[in-house]
């Protein structure tokens, strides 16, 4: 059964296969005058390697015995050797610097699309993949594509050229031994396959057996401050011990198994180099064969496996690389966003609407329905809800990270939809919760949006942000590069904020921390929130109540939708939502009102 | 890497054989050009087809019996070097359980992963390399050369001429270009760096507007990269072809210098081949030495980290006897006198100067804003950090002299990462007590508002738990986690903002049950916000590591100025009398 319902889910496999080969290949075939330069130094370089065992054949005959040399024939051949190993080598050399260019290439090429792409990606679209896969794709993935076309190219087209070439060389000396080479080559693959299919086995359940282990040291050891609270070291170790026995049990068979492989092909080979010198002196003796020609034969049969056994391993490596290729070529092809409208979005008031919308981010699933509301410009909504109410979903609407289903978002009357995106974000500040610091200086990140400020300026901006007080301390002030943990959140965040004071938007979206920083910066961060929002028309997701109480207007929000509008007295005295929420989060647990 | 020399002891046997073994198949393989030169000499120019028959059955015996040998080296490699890596396993996995707090946090927990996976398989690879490589190569090498001279002095001395300058060329690319293949790297990590920011930032990128200058950036480091590769691959590239043509002038020289002696009839014509073959057999193996080498190396950098964990003596120590008794101190279930700590490599002190006293049967709220100390604070009553100055004491006594566990056995604590582990939920509650029976752990349930999500889950009590627990929601892992702690019925319960996920009804339902434990139980409640620790019989108020007050919330908002802004910018209910509203 299970034999059956496999065979047409490989033929898909082996198609989208081909099909990725083909766009490998094209990306390849950008790099025009390489490709056919490499093909060709391969084909030269293996003929000129090939022709040297015929000349060594040759020079070996010349020295028949004492008295009966032939010293310029023997001459003549180790210079012709000496050229053609000089040729053979400088070849070799030139397609290795082909094929280095020619690959390296056309990878910086396929991450360069990648990285446009992912620019140009719906939000959607990341916010589905982590950025983890999405990074192995750009980087890993690539990485070892181009191991995989180095291979390919410097020893696939060679290899086959070699055994080709080889095979034609030997039955020019011996057809009678070339058969019989011909008949046993397949001896040598059948051990390699029979061995590799028991040891196949044994490294499925060992890599099965590696994963749980794996699994289970990223627990406890990323745990391990757990496991000791609990005092259960010693049972944990236990366990462990029990799981290593049996991994180590199947380890030690699949490692002795799969290492059988090269001493056995090799034995083959040995035998196969044995029989050729029997029947190569029999033919001596009989007169049909030389010994230089035997000595050809002999070094050809040995290096006629070589090739064989390359291209099994290039192989490998290249459908890993495919593999590879696959993925990536998966995010180069995403759909992107839907093109952007020419019109520009001038300079706005702050007047902000939204109509009718309707959003949500599964179809089945509805989410926002039939929202309208109307931001005055230079007034301050707060949005308001349980964790995990759909708050963001509001900043995506109206950043155009997301378009709405039905219905429209307007600024200053115009259609959003009717803009480019670039234009619409270029009038929001935003200061999102989960602060994004570059890897770079404290300059590079506050002059984000305007690469182009001044020292003054930025000082101005950092000083209105109230970060000033902390770039300056630090060791080379504007210039400190900044790393993953060189800035507490609270400084993080007023960085991010310094960023759009730096820019004077028209209209804001701040997302307040829900985590407390110490009092200080707390404070400083609600002022510089404060002389950022004067007279602009701002959106901040509201945490503290202060902020919620002094807004214009109070978008409260449960399960995805705005189940209640108003400022936070006229929503007190409803008694709805709000208030519940209100009472639950800023009153005591004596407050029987809580209880619901 | 004394360390790790222990861990071949049990092995000794296998290591040795193991090589032993491999030399002997290198030895069947060495004798085959002799084999040769004879058929050819003898057999050939002798017109002996008998001899030539024998002979070609020698040739296959020494190929049967190098299988043979080989087979054998390779099972004792493989026992070796897998029974050393498991050995290894075991050794890390206790060691790190072992290790302190602040150890963990030295050395991370990240890297402690790392350690124990792919750096134990890497001394694996390379260990069962070098068994079975490292000296072949070598020895066939000079056995070649050996060969050669017992065939022929004069020519052997071409050989012997040969694979120095081949061992130059050979160690000389492979030295250049691992410099170069470090820097391919760090450009290869530079380049992922900026993929990732590009990702994680991609909302800032687009609303700054940023994408064409993160294209163009992306773009130098790529190009950077690329020019990196391209020269690492040149020098590479030099190493097939000047081999190729070292090897064939040798060879070259080697005819030569054969042909006059074989005129003057001191060599025959089979010894040219078979010098022949023996300059071929060192090519192969120096090359397969020098890619073996790199691997070896490799796993030599694991082994050396490895070591470097092993080295590190687990532990706290205990700095008194477990004798003295303890003392009855007024009831006191917790006292901090003078605590203060700073963390390993920091040289701010996280919290500074702790004086308090906690009764028995009493619940203490600790607030204070993101990174003020309050996790630091209770960490030090578990002991599961040393304080750098001061004593904590629990129950009257040191936490420096309870022997080891007991002190554990007093405590529960609920961390603020909610971690459940693979299992069931019944495995993971029994963390706190493995003798508890399901009344206790149904108790413990009800407690922590969790019995729903027991109830929710196909088989209750033995529902499967997946890794980390991803298939219950952060609300049910931390309901579960705080469970679990209670099954332990622990005299002190530490909560360190253990409840952030709850929904609000939830947590409140929460802050209550927990209140009917007072009497039985000391509670430390550990948050940010003023409505979790309001009700509690003692605040503790940190700012910036220090005690900023002491007291009830009636008590502080009167006397400490950090609590009363704290609740103004929560606006506790109370202190907002413009809202007109009052609790």
């Amino acid at each position: 059964m299970k034999r059956a319902a496999s065979a047409p889910a490989r033929a898909e496999e082996t198609a989208s296969r081909r099909e990725t080969l083909k766009k490998v290949l094209r990306a390849v075939g950008g790099q025009r005058l390489l490709l056919p330069a490499s093909l060709l130094l391969a084909a030269a370089a293996v003929l000129c390697q090939l022709t040297v065992p015929i000349l060594f054949g040759d020079a070996v005959d010349g020295i028949l015995g004492p008295g009966r040399v032939d010293f310029p024939l023997v001459a003549d051949r180790l210079i012709r050797i000496l050229a053609l190993s000089a040729a053979g080598a400088l070849l070799t050399w030139l397609m290795g610097l082909v094929n280095n260019r020619l690959v390296y290439r056309t990878v910086r090429g396929v991450r360069a699309r990648a990285i446009r792409r992912i620019q140009r990606l719906p939000l959607a679209y990341l916010d589905a993949h982590s950025a983890g896969d999405l990074v192995q794709r750009v980087i890993a993935d690539t990485d070892q594509l181009a191991d995989g076309l180095l291979l390919g190219f410097s020893q696939l087209f060679s290899g086959v050229v070699t055994i080709g070439v080889t095979l034609f060389f030997m039955f020019s000396k011996d057809a009678a031994i070339t058969l019989l080479v011909l008949a046993l080559t397949p001896v040598s693959f059948l051990t390699a396959r029979f061995i590799s299919s028991r040891s196949y086995r044994l490294f499925r359940a060992q890599t099965e057996l590696r994963g749980r282990q794996t699994a289970r040291i990223g627990e406890m050891v990323g745990n391990a401050k757990v496991v000791k609270a609990f005092g259960r070291e010693a049972a944990e170790a236990a366990r462990f011990d029990e799981q290593e026995r049996e991994l180590c049990d199947c380890s030690r068979r699949a490692v002795f198994y799969s290492s059988l492989t090269n001493p056995s092909t090799r034995a083959v080979n040995n035998v196969i180099y044995a029989l050729v010198a029997l029947v190569g002196a029999l033919r001596i003796l009989t007169g049909g064969l030389s010994v230089g020609g035997l000595t050809t034969l002999l070094s050809y049969a040995n290096q006629y496996m070589k090739p064989f056994n390359d291209i099994s391993s290039v192989i490998a490596e290249l459908q890993n690389a495919l593999a590879c290729a696959a993925r990536v070529f998966a995010l180069i092809e995403a759909e992107p966003e839907p093109a952007d409208a020419p019109a520009l979005l001038p300079p706005a008031r702050g007047l902000v609407e939204l109509r009718h919308a309707d959003f949500s981010y599964d179809k089945q699933r509805p989410l926002i329905e039939d929202l309208c509301f109307r931001a005055e410009p230079g007034t301050t909504t707060a949005i308001v809800g349980p964790t995990g109410c759909g708050k963001t979903t509001l900043i995506n609407l109206l950043m155009r990270f997301y378009d709405v289903d039905r219905g429209g978002v307007f600024v200053d009357g115009t259609d959003v939809k009717d803009v480019a995106r670039r234009s619409l974000r270029q009038n929001y500040g935003m200061v999102l919760q989960d602060t994004w610091i570059r890897n770079g200086t404290v300059r590079e990140n506050i002059a984000f949006g305007r690469p182009e400020a001044t020292d003054d300026e930025i000082v101005q901006a950092a000083r209105d942000a109230h970060s000033w007080e902390f770039i300056r301390r630090m060791p080379d002030g504007l210039d400190t590069v900044l790393r993953e943990d060189s800035l507490s959140q609270g400084q993080k965040q007023l960085l991010c904020i310094t960023r759009v004071m730096l820019c004077r938007p028209p209209m804001l979206i701040l997302d307040e921390a829900t985590s407390s920083i110490d009092t200080r910066t707390e404070i400083r961060i609600q002022q510089a929130f404060a002389r950022l929002m004067q007279g602009r028309t701002s959106f901040i997701v509201a945490h503290r109540l202060s902020t919620i109480q002094n807004a214009d207007r109070i978008l409260v929000m449960r399960d995805g939708r705005v189940v209640e509008q108003g400022d936070h007295r006229s929503l007190l005295a409803r008694n709805g939502f709000y208030a519940e929420l209100y009472r639950a989060q800023f009153a005591g647990e004596d407050d029987p009102a809580a209880d619901r | 890497m004394k360390k790790l020399k222990g861990f071949l002891k049990p092995y000794r046997r296998d290591c040795v054989l193991a090589p032993a073994f491999k030399l002997l198949e290198a030895g069947m393989d060495l004798l085959v050009p002799l084999a040769v030169a004879a058929i050819l000499d003898r057999g050939v120019a002798g017109g002996d087809r008998a001899y030539v028959v024998r002979l070609f059955v020698l040739l296959v015996a020494l190929a049967a019996a190098g299988v043979l040998f080989s087979f054998t080296a390779q099972w004792f490699a493989a026992r070796a070097s897998v029974g050393v890596a498991s050995d290894l396993r075991r050794s890390l996995f206790r060691r790190i359980l072992d290790f302190s707090y602040a150890q963990l946090d030295a050395l991370g927990q990240d890297t402690l992963i790392t350690r124990m996976t792919s750096d134990v398989n890497q001394v694996q690879t390379g260990l069962n390399l070098a068994l079975r490589l490292l000296l072949r190569s070598p020895f066939i090498v000079f056995g070649a050369v050996v060969m050669a001279f017992t065939i022929d002095a004069r020519c052997a001395l071409i050989l012997a001429a040969a694979v120095p300058v081949l061992a130059a060329v050979v160690f000389g690319v492979m030295l250049t270009c691992l410099p170069l293949y470090a820097k391919v790297q760090a450009a290869l990590d530079r380049l992922l760096g900026i993929t990732r920011e590009n990702l994680t930032g991609a909302r800032v990128i687009r609303a700054f507007r940023a994408e064409e200058r993160e294209v163009a950036a992306f773009d130098r480091q790529s190009d950077a990269l690329t020019r990196l590769s391209e020269r690492v691959r040149r020098w590479s590239a030099l190493m097939n072809p000047a081999t190729y043509l070292l090897i064939n002038a040798a060879a070259v020289l080697l005819i030569r210098q054969g042909a006059v002696r074989v005129q003057l009839g001191t060599l025959s014509q089979g010894d040219v081949v078979a010098l022949y073959s023996y300059m071929a057999q060192i090519l192969v193996e120096l090359i397969k030495l020098a890619s073996l080498i790199i691997t070896i190396n490799k796993s030599l950098a694991c082994a050396r980290r490895l070591s470097g964990v092993l080295a590190v003596e687990p532990g706290l120590p205990l700095s008194g006897a477990a004798a003295a008794p303890a003392e009855t101190d007024g009831g006191a279930a917790v006292r901090f006198r003078g605590v203060s700590f700073s963390y390993e490599g920091s040289g701010e002190e996280a919290v500074r100067d702790l004086t308090f006293a906690v009764p028995r049967g009493r619940t203490v709220g600790v607030i204070g804003g993101t990174g003020c100390g309050k996790t630091t604070l209770v960490n030090l009553i578990p002991r599961f950090y040393d304080a750098t100055a001061g004593t904590v004491e629990v129950d009257g006594r040191d936490v420096r002299l309870y022997p080891p566990g007991e002190l554990g056995r007093k405590i529960g604590v609920v961390p603020q990462r909610a971690v459940l582990f693979e299992g069931t939920i019944r495995g993971n509650l029994l963390w706190g007590d493995p003798e508890a029976g399901d009344d206790a752990l149904w108790r413990a349930l009800d407690l922590a508002q969790a019995r729903d999500v027991v109830e929710g889950k196909d088989g209750g009590l033995d529902a499967a738990v997946e890794q980390g627990g991803r298939n219950f929601s952060g609300g049910q892992r931390q309901r579960l986690c705080i469970a679990r702690a209670l099954v332990k019925r622990p005299e002190i319960l530490i909560l360190d903002d253990s409840a952030s996920a709850l929904d609000l009804a939830t947590d409140l339902r929460l802050r209550r049950a927990l209140r009917g434990l007072a009497g039985s139980a000391t509670v430390f409640l550990v948050s940010q916000r003023v409505s979790t620790v309001r009700t509690a019989d003692l605040i503790l108020v940190l700012d910036d590591g220090r005690l900023a007050g002491v007291g009830t919330h009636d008590e502080l908002l009167a006397s400490c100025g950090t609590y009363r802004e704290i609740c103004a910018s929560q606006s506790a209910a109370g202190l907002s009398p413009e809202t007109g509203v009052t609790a």
